[in-house]
């Protein structure tokens, strides 16, 4: 009985259960019939050769892309699941609690680094402001609801190491630290699920291993699952739970990092076959 | 003293060269358009009267100009400097002159007659003297590195952020007391009455444009949904101004998001082109909705603004007070304008105080940010549909209590002061003022639309001479007269990110 129910039902900690995705694009069919968990408390890794299709994946996950065929089914809190795929970008974000970062950094650049925090808690903000309507008038709870926004930012400031630097434009940060920013915004939203696009990318070797550590306490503190593109190996490897390996759209192998490490498939779509010449 | 570099053989051949050129095209430009002048001779006949004379001059005079503005780009700083300088005195003092109608002008020897053509020349030796000028400036500091232009950069915004909170307030007092101080006559507080109006409409559009990020080429259309709102409910319903007041704000806004949900999927260049649609097909319903709007006639005998209830008329009704009985004054037109005048204060200045807080609300921020990356703001779960409606009913709100006011203030209305260039001019005083500043909206809308006020004398060059401050603002303050953002809220204090900005 107890096994049967096993079958249907996932498993406690899974969080996102993604099940046979394709994703067409006229006659490119950029993912293939992929199929993996996520769970709570880790980080998966989708790795892959260039135009593997990851990104593609991620924008399906965070609703900028409608799948063409399959079901992305969320786990949230307190029972709730939410398909994905029939949801609007925005409501993925808002009501799934799905954040995400982007390849190429998408910062609001001309506004401050803690504009950029107190505008990812824009939806708890603008409840408490009754829609701004009591915000207008200085509403005591839209007053607490403002300084607790604000003590957020702090505590990621903090944590990210950009508190010095919390009233200038984000436009005029370094890269990294642009990065880390991306990263706190996303995290300022209170999601269950933080999908990374090549957080990496970019970064010296002493940042990448700033971010390591960021990302496994956010992992560890937060119990929130993580989903990472990298193309770092140092990082995938590193840290990485579960890993996926995406080839030409297609699923080639999923594992532990130490199983990918020597998968022959995976060496195959990295390395090229051998005696190919 | 300025040192000849060592390329001025170069320099000078180069810039002969480029004169020589700027005959031709002086030439090619100026032949027809200049050279020729048709006359209607007695009644029915035309004919050309030609201006070789005033061909050759500019063939003549453009060209050095060219050849002193290239030497001057070069580094050969001293006779561009020297020439510019003399010219341009000569030239505007000459328009002066000119324009006052002094005797002496006939006698200097100039190359035009009309005044204001010499000054246009005269404008033309200011740019090659200020060339002149900054070269000599690059020169003393050496080449500017990268570092020095951002510090420029900042110091630029810390002036503009100093100018605003100074000038504001300023600005603010000036207007209240102007009609009490010996300037204040009828016609000046008339005009300002006007360009009160357009500060109103400019905060306005200001929300849409300058902080949502949103290109409205049709804001007029909800500023005539105001004017007519008011003349109908007047006309037919008997309403006053106060009491259309809101209910034109509300359909203004209605308006707004009608148009705003089918449209406000679109980005940028296509929204513009969707707005400017809408502006129109408002303005095209009203002169063909003959027996509702009164079609190109308009609507007349609307009941024109009251003092809470009491008419501002020489002749009450019988029975009933009018606001010189009622405070038992003597009867002056003048009560009405400077009544009016407070109205428009009262309305702009809730029009930027409301702006100003939206802006540090949740709202606020969501269409800054929309404005910067709307696809950032979707994964961060913000619903870009709503808040762009948002953004557009509360503009067009605004634009409708603009509109009531307009037309309370005419008594009349009609299509034909809703057109496109309304909105233009608008949107212009937007950009102009820098997206987003208060109070540079308030300082471009006094130079657009007091500038030709003041200039009503000198009609024939006004638009010119929009055009050319237009021109003018575009190429030294590219960001508008007043470009900066204030965060909306600050971690650390005003304080330590002066001294930040000191030390860069």
């Amino acid at each position: 009985m107890s096994a049967a129910m096993a079958a249907v039902s996932p498993a406690a900690d899974t969080l996102l259960n993604v099940e046979r995705l394709t994703m067409r694009f006229g006659g490119l069919i950029a993912i293939n019939d992929v199929s993996f968990v996520a769970k709570r408390r880790q980080i998966t890794g989708i790795i892959g050769p260039n135009g593997a299709g990851k990104t593609t994946l991620f924008n399906c996950i965070t609703g900028f892309y409608k799948p063409t065929v399959g079901r992305l089914t969320l786990h949230g809190d307190a029972g709730h699941t939410y398909l994905l795929e029939q949801m609007d970008g925005f409501r993925i974000g808002q009501k799934a609690r799905v954040a995400r970062t982007f390849q190429n950094i998408r910062l609001f650049t001309g506004m401050s680094v803690l504009e950029n925090l107190m505008v990812a808690q824009h939806n708890k903000l603008m409840l408490a402001s009754g829609y701004t309507v009591l915000g207008l008038f200085g509403w005591p709870s839209f007053r607490r609801a403002e300084r607790d926004a604000r003590d957020k930012a702090v505590h990621w400031l903090e944590k990210t190491r950009l508190i010095g630097v919390a009233d200038q434009p984000a436009g005029s940060l370094p890269y990294g630290d642009q990065r880390r920013l991306e990263i706190a915004r996303a995290m300022c939203t209170d999601p269950i699920m933080l999908c990374l696009d090549e957080p990496a990318a970019g970064l010296n070797p002493r940042e990448s291993a700033d971010l390591n550590s960021l990302l496994l306490s956010i992992r560890d503190e937060f119990g929130i699952g993580l989903l990472l593109i990298e193309h770092d190996m140092s990082v995938v490897m590193g840290i990485s739970d579960h890993i996926v390996v995406l080839d030409y759209g297609r699923k080639i192998a999923e594992g532990t990092p130490l199983d990918i490490r020597n998968d022959p498939a995976v060496i195959r779509a990295y390395l090229g076959e051998d005696g190919q010449e | 003293m300025t040192a000849v570099p060592s390329t001025s053989a170069p320099l000078v051949i180069q810039a002969a060269k480029e004169a020589a050129w700027t005959i031709l095209v002086v030439g090619l430009l100026s032949f027809l358009m200049v050279g020729y002048q048709t006359e209607v001779l007695q009644g029915q006949q035309m004919s050309f009267v030609n201006r070789f004379g005033d061909v050759i001059w500019a063939m003549v005079l453009i060209p050095i100009g060219r050849f002193l503005l290239v030497l001057a780009r070069g580094g050969l700083l001293l006779p561009p400097a020297v020439l510019g300088g003399i010219a341009t005195l000569y030239l505007f003092g000459a328009a002066v002159l000119g324009l006052a109608g002094s005797p002496l002008y006939g006698q200097l020897p100039l190359p035009y007659d009309q005044p204001m053509v010499n000054a246009i020349f005269g404008v033309g030796a200011v740019f090659i003297l200020a060339a002149a000028i900054k070269g000599q400036r690059d020169r003393r500091r050496g080449a500017q590195t990268l570092e020095m232009r951002e510090a420029a950069e900042a110091r630029q915004a810390r002036i503009a952020r100093n100018m605003s909170s100074i000038l504001g307030p300023i600005l603010i007092v000036l207007a209240i007391v102007i009609p009490w101080t010996p300037w204040g006559d009828r016609a000046v507080v008339d005009s300002l009455v006007l360009v009160m109006t357009y500060v109103m409409l400019g905060w306005g559009l200001n929300i849409v444009v300058g902080l949502a990020g949103l290109l409205d080429l049709g804001y007029v259309a909800f500023y005539a949904v105001g004017a007519y709102t008011y003349a109908k409910l007047s006309i037919a319903l008997g309403f006053t101004f106060w009491e259309s007041l809101p209910i034109a704000g509300a359909l203004a806004a209605l308006f707004g998001v009608l148009l705003g949900f089918p449209v406000l999927r679109l980005r940028g260049d296509y929204l513009a082109i969707v707005t400017l649609g809408f502006g129109e097909i408002i303005r095209i319903v009203l002169i063909n909705w003959q027996s509702f709007t009164g079609g190109p006639n308009g609507l007349g005998n609307i009941t024109r603004i009251d003092f809470f209830g009491l008419p501002f008329e020489r002749n009450p009704a019988p029975g009933t007070e009018s606001f010189h009985t009622f405070f038992g004054l003597e009867f002056a037109s003048t009560h009405r304008v400077f009544f009016l005048y407070y109205v428009i204060i009262v309305l702009a200045l809730i029009t930027n105080f409301v702006t100003i807080r939206l802006r540090k609300m949740p709202i606020g921020r969501a269409w800054e940010a929309l404005r910067e990356d709307e696809t950032a703001c979707r994964a961060l779960g913000i619903n870009p549909t709503n808040t762009k409606l948002t953004a557009f009913a509360i503009g067009a709100m605004f634009a409708g209590f603009a509109g009531s006011f307009f037309a309370a203030r005419q008594g009349f209305v009609s299509p034909e002061s809703f057109t496109f260039i309304e909105s233009a001019v608008i949107l212009a005083i937007v950009v102009l003022g820098g997206m987003g500043s208060q109070v540079g909206v308030a300082l471009a809308a006094l130079l657009l639309i007091g500038l030709p006020e003041v200039l009503r004398d000198l009609s024939l060059y006004r638009m010119l001479v929009f055009g050319g401050v237009m021109v003018l603002i575009m190429l030294w303050r590219p960001k508008g007269l007043l470009a900066y953002r204030e965060p909306t809220l600050l971690l650390h204090g005003r304080r330590k990110r002066n001294k930040a900005g000191v030390q860069s």
